[in-house]
């Protein structure tokens, strides 16, 4: 469909912030009396706090308060404190100082004495599930916030003899479903691959650590915190301050970065609202380091798992069955376990599948949701096991592919019900990135080069659910004519809060430069919006501002209708105004506005409808009487899952002296139906792709098990890449022709599976330039490359995690 | 973990005299500075809290590159950048301005100094994560156990500790047979830089012959090997920003391909620059060829002794030795 502003490339209003460093982040604020605080972080993995002497820190110059754990009301869940008295990781914050300066708080910090009572420890997953093993929580081993409880599971002796040393044991799961005919389908098989395999964790790292800083007034709390999101953080980050949503006043108008790190509020967010609290309101900011960032933020879930896979002769996917032990870290995590069956199920479209998951905890940091979760990590091993069948088969490795993709709009299914999807086409966007890339002829290219390198393409494919319904919509129309569009999504980072306000100003026919949007604060009056996380702003936001717009457009309708004789139905909207369709008359929507404040009622905001959130009923509430207030909940229809689809080509050169890989080139393509804003799309797939081959090739988490304390914590250490570790031009591409008809404009997110195609397609041709080499590894670092070609065995134990 | 340092005395003395007074002064509680880059880490983390701080980065006479006659003289405080872009270095001694070039980022080369990438303390993680380990003074290594994550770890003469250096230019220096120039109470001496680097056998809690009260005022690279043949290579996980996992520096004389003379050090394999002599050895005399790259590749880790997670360095360090030895066919 023809749009106006939809597909076109335009300057989000907050880009020259960014540009010039005029954007405030929260570390930025400073207010009058502002006090600074620091936190002590346990020294231990797992450890009860006997005693703490604060007497010497309380008398250091500056010092202005403690905050101690027991003064605080502690969230509930599994290991989640904001400041603990039972330590569950290395760095865990156990109190809280604030003074005058900073270098004073640390000072007083460095003067407590905490008396702590260590307890048994553990940070490999498979060692807490021996019969022996150890507990990293006093109450348990296995936990997962979606849906299992905190409990212990041992698995038996002869589960772990059975396995021996190479293969993923495999005793009691936490969670278990099937659907198919699993033996029939392995019966039916020509090939079956089976591996066992390490998808090693990875922390958020984002550019910008989780400062925040706080003070109340007149009874109200006011925060400045780095969230992706923005109104969807306010109900939780209350809770954890302890009052009602509506006393709080947060401002999150920028964000360093969060990967699903920060996606809403956090414990440590509370801390200095708790701080202020205990003095009286006065200001706290709490700077957060990079290594507390590592500390506190939270990080990628490990998989050691086995997976074993039926291919037909064509490269069909006939049965796959499959276990995921995950480290779950010290708190009740997120479910990429899950997701590894689910994203199996998308990509593969196997006819029978099982899928067996355990989430248990380490003391380690609490482990959250990273871009992709759990579908990155399952496209980083499975993309080199279907090489690995398509060169056992004699099949092209993309024609393997194709045969699984879904394809060709609402046709595909995913997990143990098979739900259906709303739109998939994927197929097509390996086939036109193919043709357009050149695959054809760089895989004739292949192979020992002059140089004495080794070159080699790979080709990959990732899926992440993105998009939910049911949130509210809301824009205003001043009496000077302008839209503002009031959004609560957040800003990540991807401008997506921009582009998905522009369907508000398409639906009402608006000039872009007519518009301002209203956000980055509870007091800019924030609908109550889903959070900026999981790739589903593009498709949520884009419904819930259509919602919004299509309210105003008819009360528009009805205005004009009131002004100027007739019904709503005899108007349109053109130009900015009000128009009679027999050409009798007009009204403008400064006009209209004006008419709304004098109406009153729903028109302006007065009356509204009873099921809309608490949060955005107290933002009209904000905004009443200044304008026409549209404001509606998405009710759209909406049946299945809604699927980010990307597919990514990749041609790279393999030095098999060093093990240093060189990306030649590479082009990511996107299924997202309708393009929202081509050039943010564009930077979507390659900043994807970038963090990709971090998460394939460089990037470090290190654990010794003897003390459970962290080795890379700095940038240095962790090694995320840069910008000279990857080419300077990467292409992209969205899928011709789709589109998502469960979407008004036909679009849909894709931002966590253009890093799992990127990462995976990577992986893929650094086996296929071994020859077919299995790492079963994730990440394959070079030094993992030398001992291949060097024919010496890996440095690690087969199912190790934590040691790169 | 605070990312906040401790309250000190900063000092900016106007001349070398008055750093050496200062120093004088201030005893062991005084620490050098000049970038900063090595010093403010262990500042954040506290784990270092010297009550005075001299800086001794804005020194006239430890600024620049000069010709000395016999030598190139690069003054301690000159930046890496300043080194990269200097002609009679680019000109003469391509080796160490590769060198130079590879270390950390261009962010820090601007700061950083030549006299601080020597200088620094080594990256063991163990060490700088206040672990009381032998070199901070204790009586364990804990990045040589059964569990240790050791992949950077040294290879060679590990007594005790198995830290390494982590200086892409000492290998180049060592390999350039450079002189270092070191002023104490106004009196110079000056010290081959293979003998400037010192092991945990010589002293387990310094990387360098550098005691307090020293200086370190000008590195002299005598012109023996200017315009020599040079290869450097740095093997790291990132192309930026990251110390070498193995890193190797050849001088050498050649001519159509026969090798007169030639010098190799390597770095990260030991707690000093590691000569390759073996290789260096077999190479005189000799033709670059297959044969003779090889020959290099096998006796380059000779006596290599590996750590839980570090034998990739040994073949490593044979292909880099290989590659060393081609560069001159």
């Amino acid at each position: 469909m023809a749009y106006t502003l939809l597909g076109k490339n335009f300057t989000p209003p907050d880009l020259h912030a960014k540009v010039t460093g005029a954007a405030k982040y929260s570390e930025d604020f400073r207010a009058d009396g502002m006090v600074f605080l620091k936190t002590l972080p346990s020294p231990m993995p797992h450890a009860r706090v006997k005693a703490i002497d604060v007497d010497a820190a309380r008398k250091m110059p500056g010092v202005v308060g403690v905050l101690l754990p027991g003064e605080i009301k502690q969230p509930k869940d599994a290991g989640h404190a904001i400041l603990t008295a039972y330590p569950v990781f290395v760095g865990q914050p156990i109190l809280a100082v604030a003074a005058e300066t900073e270098q004073q708080a640390e000072d007083a910090i460095q003067a407590v004495k905490v008396d702590l009572d260590p307890l048994p420890f553990v940070t490999d997953p498979l060692e807490s599930l021996r019969p022996d093993g150890p507990n990293a929580l006093v109450g348990g081993n296995v936990a997962n916030r979606q849906g299992v409880k905190l409990q212990e599971i041992k698995w038996t002796g002869k589960d772990f003899a059975k396995a021996g040393d190479d293969k993923l044991p495999m005793g009691k799961a936490a969670r278990v479903w099937s659907f198919g005919d699993l033996e029939a389908g392995f019966a039916k098989s020509k090939v079956v691959v089976e591996e066992s395999f390490v998808s090693a964790a990875n922390a958020h790292h984002a550019m910008e650590p989780r400062s925040a800083a706080a003070y109340w007034e007149g009874g109200k709390c006011h925060v400045w915190g780095s969230t992706q999101s923005s109104s969807f953080a306010v109900p939780s980050l209350a809770k954890y301050i302890g009052i009602k949503p509506t006393d709080l006043n947060l401002v999150s108008e920028f964000c360093g970065g969060g990967f699903g790190g920060k996606a809403y509020s956090y414990p440590l967010m509370a801390l200095p609202a708790l701080m202020s609290k205990k003095l009286n309101g006065r200001p706290v900011l709490m700077r957060v380091s990079r290594a507390e960032e590592f500390i506190n933020g939270s990080a990628r879930a490990a998989f050691q798992g086995w997976v074993k896979m039926g291919f037909g002769a064509d490269g069909r996917v006939l049965a796959v069955d499959s276990y995921i032990v995950q480290d779950n870290g010290s708190t009740a995590g997120f479910w990429d376990f899950q997701n590894f069956g689910m994203a199996t199920s998308v990509i593969l479209q196997p006819e029978a599948m099982r899928f067996h998951g355990i989430p248990v905890l380490t003391n380690t940091p609490p482990k959250g949701a990273q871009r992709g979760p759990g579908e990155n990590q399952t496209a980083n091993i499975l993309e080199p096991i279907l090489d690995k069948a398509a060169r056992e088969l004699g099949i092209d490795r993309l024609a393997l592919r194709l045969v699984n993709a879904p394809g060709g709009g609402p046709n595909g299914k995913i997990g143990p019900k098979q739900a259906p999807l709303t739109s998939a086409f994927l197929k097509e966007g390996l086939e036109q990135a193919a043709a357009k890339w050149g695959y054809a002829e760089k895989i004739k290219k292949t192979g020992k080069q002059a140089n004495g390198k080794i070159r080699s393409v790979g080709i990959g494919q990732a899926y992440h659910a993105a998009g939910y319904n049911g949130f509210d919509g809301m824009v205003r129309i001043t009496p000077d004519g302008k839209l503002h569009i009031h959004t609560g999504v957040g800003n990540l980072g991807t401008y997506s809060y921009a582009a998905t306000s522009r369907v508000s100003a398409e639906v009402l026919g608006y000039d872009w430069n007519n518009t301002v949007i209203e956000r980055g604060g509870t007091l800019k009056a924030m609908p109550f919006n889903i959070g900026q996380f999981g790739s589903n702003t593009s498709f949520t936001m884009t419904r819930t501002n259509y919602a919004g717009a299509m309210d105003a457009k008819q009360k528009l309708l009805e205005i004009g209708a009131a002004m100027l004789g007739g019904k709503a139905e005899d108007y349109e909207l053109k130009n900015e105004r009000v128009v009679a369709r027999n050409g009798s008359g007009s009204v403008s929507f400064a006009d209209a506005a004006k008419k709304a404040i004098e109406l009153g009622g729903k028109y302006s905001g007065h009356e509204v409808d009873p099921k809309l959130n608490p949060l955005t009923k107290a933002a009209v509430g904000m905004i009443k009487g200044t304008g026409l207030i549209g404001v509606a909940k998405d009710k759209l229809p909406k049946k299945g899952i809604v699927p980010a689809l990307a597919a990514a080509f990749i041609e790279i050169e393999l030095d098999p002296e060093t093990g240093k890989v060189e990306i030649l080139d590479y082009m990511g393509v996107a299924d997202v139906g309708q393009v929202l804003h081509p050039q943010g799309l564009d930077a979507q797939i390659r900043g994807g792709a970038v963090m990709g081959f971090g998460l394939a090739a460089t990037e470090r988490y290190i654990y010794d098990p003897a003390y459970a304390r962290p080795n890379a914590v700095g940038f240095y250490q962790a090694k995320p890449p840069t910008y000279l570790d990857v080419p300077a031009e990467m292409a992209s591409l969205a899928v011709e022709g789709a589109v998502d008809e469960q979407n008004p404009v036909g679009a849909k997110g894709i931002g966590e599976p253009v890093q799992g195609s990127a990462s995976s397609a990577y992986l893929s041709a650094v086996s296929d330039a071994l020859g077919g080499h299995m790492f079963n590894r994730v990440p394959v670092v070079s030094d993992m490359i030398v001992n291949v070609v060097a024919k010496q065995p890996q440095s690690y134990k087969p199912l190790q995690v934590n040691n790169q | 973990m605070t990312d906040y340092m401790h309250a000190f005395d900063l000092y900016t003395p106007a001349s070398l005299a008055d750093a050496a007074k200062l120093l004088d002064e201030h005893g062991k509680d005084a620490w050098i500075v000049a970038g900063g880059k090595d010093s403010f880490d262990w500042f954040k983390d506290r784990h270092k809290q010297p009550r005075a701080v001299v800086d001794i980065g804005g020194l006239k006479e430890l600024r620049g590159i000069r010709d000395g006659g016999d030598h190139v003289a690069i003054g301690a405080a000159t930046t890496l950048t300043e080194i990269e872009e200097n002609k009679l270095l680019r000109d003469g001694f391509p080796l160490l301005v590769q060198a130079a070039a590879k270390v950390a980022s261009p962010q820090i080369r601007n700061s950083g100094t030549i006299g601080g990438n020597v200088s620094q303390d080594t990256r063991c993680t163990y060490y700088r994560d206040g672990f009381p380990c032998y070199r901070a003074g204790g009586n364990s290594c804990y990045a040589n156990t059964p569990t240790a994550m050791n992949r950077e770890h040294a290879l060679f003469e590990a007594v005790r500790c198995v830290a390494v250096t982590p200086s892409d230019t000492a290998p180049a220096l060592v390999a350039l047979e450079a002189e270092m120039a070191i002023s104490r109470g106004g009196k110079v001496r000056t010290v081959p830089a293979e003998k400037f680097f010192i092991g945990p056998d010589v002293d387990i809690t310094r990387m360098t012959v550098l005691e307090a009260g020293d200086i370190l005022t000008e590195i002299r690279l005598p012109k023996k090997w200017a315009g020599a043949s040079s290869y450097f290579e740095k093997i790291a996980d990132r192309e930026t920003w990251d110390f070498a996992l193995v890193n190797i520096a050849m001088a050498a004389r050649a001519e159509g391909g026969m090798v007169k003379d030639v010098r190799i050090a390597c770095g990260g394999v030991q707690c000093t620059p590691r000569r390759m002599t073996e290789v260096e050895d077999l190479m005189k005399g000799e033709k670059a060829g297959p044969e003779l790259e090889k020959l290099a590749q096998r006796v380059a880790a000779r006596g290599a002794k590996a750590l839980n997670f570090n034998h990739f360095k040994i073949p490593l360090m044979g292909n880099l030795a290989a590659r060393a030895v081609r560069s001159l066919a």
